[in-house]
């Protein structure tokens, strides 16, 4: 637990010594929602109903941007064998990395949603739904992101290998997210899609750090 | 406390890097790897840290089988590879925390055995080869684990420098510590056993 602490203290410290990286995930959801009104035209009841699902996949490819540097910079730098050595097992410091992930650009993005959602004419109705959809998305993405990063780690252009390996693996979170959303709109309640967003959740949190910590051992061989 | 390695073996792709070492250091004792560029000592380091798994072979540490159980087995290794592991955007204190928060030992000894005190609060991106080394000493220092593994620790330092990561090396040893050191030039080890390699 203290080990664990410490590793996640650090990647604190670091993502608060860079914060450029936050900011430029969180500044590309923003923009990125942005087009959409520039695109297909600004009729109210038109973005109104696209709002959630542009809200959505805003976030699920805001969420790739840092996913390259989570452990290629540790990895280059030789500090991925330092921390492999510090006692910590190797799914519990990918649980770490994930945690210091979530805090840095899925807590954010998660604060964006709302001001984005409303400037793009979301029903005011859908936003605690909205808001909880994505709390569990955004958890679930950071955890499914590390396991590609961990995965692709030290493979020649990797960056470009890691969009192909989340998007896949997002689909069903996507799928329920912007469905719970989607249930309030149309008068329905968002129960089934929000728990089956749990269930995402709940099987993600053990699997993808035990992958991802069997992929870094891998990479360091 | 003693580092025991029997009939390692190492494949990288086809080739064969290292074909059955074995290797015993007790408590208190140091080994040096010698032999050219390429003759497999940085894979044995790393084969030693449970960092990369042997093809074949049996590595202990204090009578427990290190192969077992590399987690554990890293939280008693300290390691220094090729590269310093170095943040440049944190200070040379800063870069210190994560070993500060798992060792013992107080930062400012750590920095004031390797010269550093004077630079503790400086960005480490504006520290020189040798400096950043000396940092990544001092760290190693500071985590204070019983078992050294040094990839050319002297690598960019200077004269002083090198005293100083003797005196290190020495005063690891009198607490009864083990060290293995892979090394192109003289360091100053007295009586250390040598396992020429390659």
């Amino acid at each position: 637990m203290r080990r664990f602490a410490a590793v996640l203290s650090r990647e604190l410290r670091l993502s608060l010594r860079h914060t450029g990286d936050t900011l430029a995930a969180l500044l590309f959801f923003l923009l990125a929602g942005l087009l959409f009104p520039l695109a297909i035209g600004p009729a109210p009841q038109t973005l109104g109903r696209l709002a959630p699902g542009i809200v959505w996949v805003c976030a699920l490819l805001a969420t790739l941007l840092p996913l390259d540097r989570l452990f290629g910079a540790d990895w280059e730098d030789g500090s991925l064998d330092q921390l492999l050595l510090s006692g910590l097992p190797p799914a519990l410091l990918v649980l770490a990395k994930a945690a210091g992930l979530w805090v840095t650009t899925g807590l954010p993005l998660l604060l964006a949603a709302a001001p984005l959602a409303i400037m793009l004419n979301a029903n005011p109705a859908i936003l605690p739904v909205l808001l909880a959809g994505l709390l569990l998305g955004t958890l679930c993405l950071a955890l499914i992101g590390a396991l590609a990063a961990a995965t692709v780690l030290g493979a020649r252009r990797g960056g470009v290998l890691l969009p192909l390996l989340v998007l896949p693996l997002a689909t069903p979170v996507l799928i329920f997210g912007a469905a719970a959303a989607d249930a309030v709109a149309g008068g329905l309640t968002p129960r089934p899609h929000l728990l089956l967003l749990a269930a995402v959740l709940a099987g993600t949190l053990p699997v993808a750090p035990i992958a991802a910590g069997a992929a870094l051992r891998a990479a360091l061989e | 406390m003693r580092l025991q390695a029997e009939e390692l073996v190492v494949f990288r792709s086809e080739r064969l890097v290292l074909d059955g070492v074995s290797l015993a250091v007790p408590a208190g004792g140091a080994l040096l790897l010698l032999g050219p560029n390429g003759a497999g000592k940085s894979t044995l380091l790393r084969v030693l840290a449970g960092l990369k798994r042997p093809d074949a072979g049996r590595l202990s540490w204090d009578g427990a089988d290190a192969l077992a159980e590399p987690a554990a087995h890293g939280a008693s290794v300290g390691y220094l590879g090729h590269q310093d592991a170095i943040k440049p955007g944190l200070t040379v204190l800063e870069n210190l925390a994560l070993a500060a928060r798992l060792g013992r030992r107080p930062p400012a000894d750590s920095l004031a055995a390797l010269d550093l005190l004077a630079l503790a609060g400086l960005p480490s991106r504006l520290l020189s080869a040798g400096q950043r080394r000396r940092l990544a000493l001092a760290r190693l220092h500071l985590a204070g684990a019983p078992l050294w593994l040094l990839d050319e620790p002297s690598l960019g330092l200077d004269a002083a420098s090198v005293e100083r990561l003797g005196a290190l090396i020495a005063g690891h040893r009198a607490a009864g510590g083990v060290v293995v050191v892979a090394t192109h030039v003289e360091l100053p080890l007295p009586d250390a056993a040598r396992l020429p390699l390659g």
